[in-house]
């Protein structure tokens, strides 16, 4: 029994055919009854397990006494992007992990009271933000992730000339191209970049780090640069069969369905409408290729991930929700091959059994093959969700920029790289992570520059 | 921000010019390169080879040929009207350098993407033989610009009513069998051309380069949905390429990769015709 008051959803039979949103978030009366379990400790553990340390028991408080404006200040002083936060953290890994509470019955819904917050605060209207006066010094930033947009508005908010270059036609980053709509609304996405752009931030769109401009001429036009470029270079893995018609990365297809907004009868961009889905890995990324394949009319959608449920790297939540939406779970599963069907099209996907072995170098217990499990599995689609590498196009044109041979950037504790002035931070630096830790990144990075930039 | 359309011209049937105001793109651009555009909000980003382009007034020359929904739409607007997004200079430059004689191949609309590199070549310091192609006279764009940019230009029709009757593959081989040495051959057109060019050079020791046309997406490395097969290995043509060693290249994968969303194309193109509204479900 959850002790929590129940999450308000869309209902799983109706959902899965629209992309609206699914949780739909806490009423004021469930967050001050949840609020109100709060101990308000005096060495809070939750703060320790959140990446950009909110004062947890602090904004909770606020929540008890009805006051959710100051409540959400409280939150904004450290979290420039609550909203999103609130829907997408994984906070039974973070802060809700340590919630004392946790022990004995069940931690504070920490996140959907982050949420609430943020939600009400965007209800009345969000204030207008007060910015320094203008410094005189410029800095580029190059992505609009969440680490490009926190290290954006922490710059601008002190009097920096801030830029923001973005590659594609719309900021965000990972928010507006992958984490689809009925997860994250693109209307929250683009309520925070407005902000940050009325913070004074100029966002040139359509423009390529590498190509338009590279790294090189951006050090010699501003007086510092930062780098959140992401890691979106969709990993495959190199089986047979993998270029043929319907074999997708998950990034291609979340793209086509989030940004070019391909579930949409009005938009003009195609995307294949198949009646049996495979998407591979574990990840949220591939909880959220699989219900996006449910929502465009599949018949069956099978997640196929090499370890056992325990595993799975995605969000509790999504693994819930996946479910409830009667996603098929092919766990200790892994496929060899891609069929070959008519005009190079998928026609199955051969797969073997798994089980657990020793644990590996990560802790985890290594997946070995069972012999002779071949069997194959339906599919006309298949998905590639295990992974991506950062971003390689801001690395032409940048001399003295040290990069790892995984093709990350290096950087010191502070968040500079190699070269002076030049600071990175989000999935650039560490690999696919998370929203916070990334803002996180970008945040430190800020905090770099404007002490760089005040020398 | 949005990129006006500074000039549109009709060539030849079904193929337009379009210069783009686009100062940022221009300044950057260098042969070889080619940008995404998407006309408004609705829009689907497609991408189109630079065929021409001036720093000096911030403008980006286009030329395309009326294939589907995106094409047929942006034919239809003039000067003056503006496009939501260009994205560009995307993929990599041609390796252009001097070698001695380069013989330039461009089929169909292909023709435009040759011209910048006719220009370029010539600068560098080769000697540029052009070998243009299209179905029939009426059909062929560009051939004052490349006369003018060119040592020599060979012309062929399909059905021979200008130049030579047949296929530029013909006057490739003809060239080869020659006695020129020949340094570098450059292949831009339809994915069959460029096979059959491939083809032709294939028992030559000739550098053979073609220009792949994959569906693309992002054009920034980030879909995957643009991979082609080269030399055995996976490429993105739109960060690795899209030149590519022509003898490497496996063509039935490209050609079978176009024409997966065939049915999707053909809906949407009924579906502009017929001016159905937003939730229309006549397919
Ligand atoms: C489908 C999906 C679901 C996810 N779900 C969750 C979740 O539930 N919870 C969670 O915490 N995390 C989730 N993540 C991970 C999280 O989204 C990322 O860790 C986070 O977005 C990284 O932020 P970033 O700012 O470093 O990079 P990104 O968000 O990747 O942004 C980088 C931006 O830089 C731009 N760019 C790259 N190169 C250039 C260049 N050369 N010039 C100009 N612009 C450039 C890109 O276009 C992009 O917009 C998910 C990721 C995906 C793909
Ligand atoms: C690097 C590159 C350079 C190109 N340069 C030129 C050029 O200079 N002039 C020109 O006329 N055409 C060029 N093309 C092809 C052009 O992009 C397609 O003709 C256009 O996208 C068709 O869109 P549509 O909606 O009008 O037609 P659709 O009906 O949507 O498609 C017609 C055919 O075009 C191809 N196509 C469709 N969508 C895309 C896409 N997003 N990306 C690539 N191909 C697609 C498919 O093979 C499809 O069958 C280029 C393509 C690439 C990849
Ligand atoms: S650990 Fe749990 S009970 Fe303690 S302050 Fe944090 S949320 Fe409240
Ligand atoms: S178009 Fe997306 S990776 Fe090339």
């Amino acid at each position: 029994m959850s002790i929590r008051p129940k999450m308000p959803q869309q209902a799983p039979e109706g959902r899965i055919t629209n992309f609206d949103e699914v949780a739909l978030g806490y009423t004021e009366e469930q967050a001050i009854l949840e609020a109100e379990r709060c101990l308000e400790c005096k060495n809070p553990k939750c703060v320790e397990g959140c990446p950009v340390n909110i004062d947890i028991p602090g904004f909770i408080s606020k929540i008890k006494e009805g006051d959710f404006q100051e409540a959400i200040t409280i939150i904004k002083a450290t979290n420039t992007l609550p909203a999103v936060c609130g829907r997408v953290c994984p906070q039974e890994e973070q802060c809700e992990k340590l919630c004392i509470l946790g022990n004995k019955s069940e931690p504070i819904a920490i996140g959907r009271l982050e949420r609430i917050c943020a939600d009400r605060e965007r209800e009345v209207g969000v204030k207008d933000p007060v910015v320094a006066p203008s410094t005189g010094k410029t800095v580029a930033i190059v992505g609009s992730g969440p680490a490009g947009l926190t290290a954006a508005s922490d710059l601008a908010k002190v009097g920096h000339s801030v830029t923001i270059f973005e590659a594609l036609h719309e900021a965000g980053g990972v928010l507006i191209y992958g984490i689809p709509e009925f997860r994250l609304p693109k209307a929250i996405v683009k309520e925070e970049v407005d902000y940050i752009r009325k913070l004074g931030a100029d966002i040139k769109m359509d423009y390529v780090i590498g190509r338009i401009l590279t790294l090189d001429q951006l050090t010699d036009r501003f007086d510092a640069v930062f780098l959140g470029t992401g890691a979106g270079l969709p990993k495959f893995m190199g089986i047979e069969g993998e270029n043929l018609n319907g074999v997708y990365s998950a990034n291609e297809f979340l793209t086509r369905v989030n940004l070019m907004k391909a579930y949409n009868n009005s938009f003009d961009t195609p995307i294949k409408r198949a009646s049996n889905v495979i998407v591979v890995g574990g990840g949220n990324v591939a909880m959220d290729a699989a219900r996006s394949a449910l929502r465009l009319g599949a018949d069956e959608v099978s997640i196929v991930y090499r370890r056992s449920d325990e595993e799975l790297p995605a969000r509790r939540e999504e693994i819930e929700h996946a479910k409830e939406e009667g996603i098929v779970f092919r766990l200790l599963t892994n496929p060899v091959r891609i069929i070959e069907g008519e005009n190079m099209s998928v026609n199955g996907v051969e797969c073997v059994r798994m089980e657990l072995g020793e644990p590996d170098e990560s802790g985890r217990r290594r997946p070995e093959v069972v012999e002779g499990s071949e069997h194959i599995v339906d599919a006309d689609i298949v998905i590639m969700a295990i992974g991506t590498s950062p971003n390689p196009i801001i690395f032409d044109g940048s001399k003295g920029l040290e990069v790892t041979p995984w093709g990350t950037i290096v950087v010191d504790e502070a968040g500079m790289s190699s070269i002076e002035g030049v600071c990175a931070g989000g999935d650039a630096v560490t690999g696919a992570a998370t929203v916070i830790s990334a803002m996180g990144a970008g945040k430190l990075a800020a905090d770099t520059i404007n002490k760089y930039l005040s020398k | 921000m949005a990129y006006k359309i500074i000039e549109k011209r009709q060539l030849v049937p079904d193929v337009h010019l379009m210069n783009i105001q686009a100062p940022d793109v221009a300044a950057a651009a260098k042969a070889g390169q080619f940008i995404i555009l998407r006309i408004d909000e609705a829009g689907e980003r497609i991408p189109l080879t630079i065929a021409d382009y001036n720093a000096d007034e911030g403008s980006v020359t286009i030329i395309f040929q009326e294939m589907g929904k995106t094409t047929k739409q942006l034919a239809k607007m003039s000067a003056g009207e503006e496009l939501l997004d260009f994205v560009g200079p995307l993929g990599k430059e041609s390796e252009i350098e001097k070698l001695g004689t380069v013989v330039l191949v461009g089929g169909g609309v292909g023709i435009a993407p040759i011209y910048p590199q006719a220009k370029e070549y010539r600068a560098a310091g080769n000697k540029v033989i052009s070998i243009i192609g299209a179905r029939n006279k009426d059909m062929l764009i560009l051939e004052a610009e490349m006369i003018a940019a060119s040592d020599e230009v060979l012309v062929a029709t399909d059905d021979g009513s200008k130049g030579h009757h047949g296929f530029v593959t013909d006057l490739v081989k003809q060239l080869l069998d020659g006695e020129e040495h020949i340094d570098r051959i450059v292949a831009i057109g339809p994915p069959i051309m460029m096979r059959a060019v491939a083809d032709v050079t294939g028992p030559y020791d000739v550098e053979t380069l073609v220009s792949l046309n994959p569906i693309m997406v992002d054009g920034t490395g980030m879909c995957g949905g643009c991979r082609v097969n080269v030399g055995g290995e996976v490429k993105f043509a739109c960060v690795d390429g899209p030149e590519f060693n022509a003898k490497d290249v496996d063509f039935n994968l490209l050609m079978s990769r176009l024409s997966f969303y065939r049915k999707e194309e053909a809906d949407a193109i009924t579906k502009s015709q017929k001016g159905c509204g937003d939730d229309c479900k006549c397919q």
